[in-house]
């Protein structure tokens, strides 16, 4: 096993997934397998290669207008959302 | 019957009054009511609405408007935002989602007058190449129903290869087009990456997401590309480059056309899989066109490279489900963090929890350098390997899959596995070039996929190289037994 019970909790907190007791021992084998997979890439003569981000090498991010192009649609985006009051979204208290 | 005819001849039906639009959809929406339970390949019919829009389109049509896709019946995959229909993207993070507004695909095709008869089902955001991770149950395929339809896009390939309409869109990360194209039998386009805009289509790797079609022949699916490519100020990956007219270039001959026959994906390919593609070839040269032999040697490392950055995207992209803004929460969170973590925990199901994971690993402090910067890096040696072929090659060639469809349950137990199914489709796109796969035969009665690969915006010759290939072969004509 190349992650241990332990780096899966930890990975599992920095991403912010609950993992319940049952799933555990499943992530542990296969998030191994998949980066005993993926080190196989250190297998490659990389030289001066630098890294690509994007396929599209010659093309660069647009620049638009700063100008207002949206109008307000709040209350149709706040349909969708678990909680709202007062057309803000509402969630347990972070200050005490 | 009116299921069987391609796009061109719907469209001449609906211009002489043979059939309106309205009874086109109804045609449509009784052959799903009655073949998709079997098949699960959509998750969202949208029937009333169907009909109102094809009332509108033959409207359209009497005032004298034409147009290859008015009044055309169309199934969007679950990934494209529908403005005041559920988006689940196939997870119960999203089930209960109601889109506020259209991803431009959508919009394309709705101004163009196709008309949306429900959504189909996928992978959960995405993430699968087999339609078995959906929070809805898998598609089944309808050559065989104890097999997979491949995915992500499995629902739209089922869908269209049931003719239960007559085109589909799909969405390609991977493969995720050409792989459930060619397990399904039917002819599916990932175009290059830029080509058609991702507003509003549910982020999975935004280095590699591209929308697509799936239709009956290469024929079709040129006028519905035609339809939905173009710049598209909404998306600041969209390339503004002018859109040719697929149609036009369909039937211009292949003669002098070189082909690459990618030699890295005949490695370990099964004997009637491969006679399969050489087959093909022989079809090609018939037409015309010379083959050569490619190596591209960075190939095989094309799934681990693909499964360090598309995990590592998607663990950024999916971080916008928080259980607060939309989508699914957990019950009675005590503070913020069981909040956050309980809404993802319970809201995504298994696989993308595991992408998520391995996303987050591979971008986090320590291994950022060995396994992300290291597959950027081994991303732009195959990109660099692809664009050196095509100095020499117009066309580079292979089978989409390695094997035909396979039993539902066989693979989803082992990721890896599950990963190299993919191992013919994800070059395309880390390299963000089109693909595109059409039906080559038969193994097993189940069909194989002629897999085509061309440079940055060749979609129009790709498009011309399987239509002269369907005008040539039948394959494309088959329809699985009860669906014809």
């Amino acid at each position: 096993m190349s992650l241990t019970r332990q780096d899966v909790e930890k990975i599992a907190l920095l991403a912010r997934l609950s993992i319940t007791e049952d799933e555990m021992p499943v992530y542990v084998t296969s998030l191994s397998s998949i980066v005993d997979f993926v080190t196989e890439l250190s297998r490659a003569e990389l030289g001066g290669v630098l890294p690509m981000a994007h396929p599209m090498q010659d093309l660069h991010q647009r620049l638009r207008p700063d100008v207002v192009a949206e109008s307000d649609h709040h209350e149709k985006y706040q349909a969708n959302a678990p909680a709202i009051q007062a057309a803000l979204y509402v969630v347990p208290r972070v200050i005490e | 019957m009116w299921h069987t005819l391609s796009i061109g001849e719907l469209g001449r039906s609906l211009n002489s009054g043979e059939i309106s639009s309205v009874e086109l959809v109804r045609h449509f929406l009784a052959r799903i009511e009655r073949l998709n339970p079997a098949l699960n390949a959509l998750i969202t019919l949208d029937g009333e609405r169907a009909v109102s829009h094809a009332a509108a389109a033959d409207a359209r049509r009497a005032a004298g408007e034409t147009g290859p896709l008015l009044g055309i019946p169309l199934i969007h995959k679950d990934i494209f935002c529908t403005d005041g229909v559920r988006t689940s993207c196939g997870s119960r993070m999203l089930d209960n989602f109601i889109a506020p507004y259209d991803a431009t695909v959508v919009t394309r095709l709705k101004d163009a007058g196709a008309v949306m008869l429900g959504k189909a089902n996928m992978d959960e955001f995405a993430m699968g190449s087999s339609n078995e991770t959906s929070y809805y149950g898998p598609v089944k395929n309808p050559w065989d129903t104890s097999k997979v339809p491949g995915g992500s896009s499995g629902g739209s390939a089922a869908a269209t290869a049931a003719r239960l309409a007559p085109f589909a869109t799909g969405t390609d990360t991977g493969g995720s087009i050409r792989q459930p194209a060619a397990l399904t039998g039917v002819t599916g386009i990932k175009p290059t990456y830029g080509r058609v805009s991702r507003y509003g289509m549910v982020a999975f790797a935004s280095s590699l997401d591209q929308a697509g079609v799936f239709a009956h022949s290469a024929a079709d699916a040129a006028v519905v590309l035609g339809a939905m490519a173009g710049f598209d100020p909404k998306d600041s990956t969209s390339i503004d480059a002018p859109v040719p007219d697929y149609s036009a270039t369909l039937g211009a001959p292949l003669t002098g056309l070189k082909i690459g026959l990618l030699q890295e994906f005949f490695e370990g390919l099964e004997a009637r899989n491969a006679a399969l593609i050489h087959d093909a070839l022989k079809v090609y040269r018939s037409l015309g066109a010379e083959t050569v032999e490619v190596s591209l040697p960075h190939l095989p490392l094309s799934v681990p490279t693909y499964y360090v950055v598309a995990p590592a995207e998607c663990s950024s992209n999916l971080s916008r489900f928080d259980g607060v803004r939309y989508g699914y929460r957990c019950e009675n969170p005590k503070d913020l963090l069981d909040l956050y973590t309980r809404s993802r925990g319970e809201g995504f199901g298994a696989e993308v929890k595991r992408r998520i994971m391995t996303g987050t690993y591979v971008l986090s402090a320590g291994y950022f350098d060995a396994y992300y910067l290291q597959a950027q890096k081994v991303r732009r040696l195959i990109t660099d390997e692809f664009r050196a072929a095509f100095a020499r090659v117009d066309l580079l060639i292979g089978p989409t899959t390695p094997t035909p469809a396979f039993d539902i349950g066989a693979k989803i137990d082992d990721p890896v596995t599950m990963y190299l199914n993919d191992i013919y489709t994800i070059g395309a796109n880390l390299a963000g070039l089109p693909g595109l796969s059409v039906p080559c035969g038969f193994v097993d009665e189940l069909p194989m996929g002629l897999q085509l690969i061309g440079p940055h915006f060749s979609e129009a010759k790709l498009l011309n190289a399987a239509h002269r290939f369907q005008e040539a072969t039948a394959w494309h004509r088959r329809s699985p037994r009860g669906y014809d």
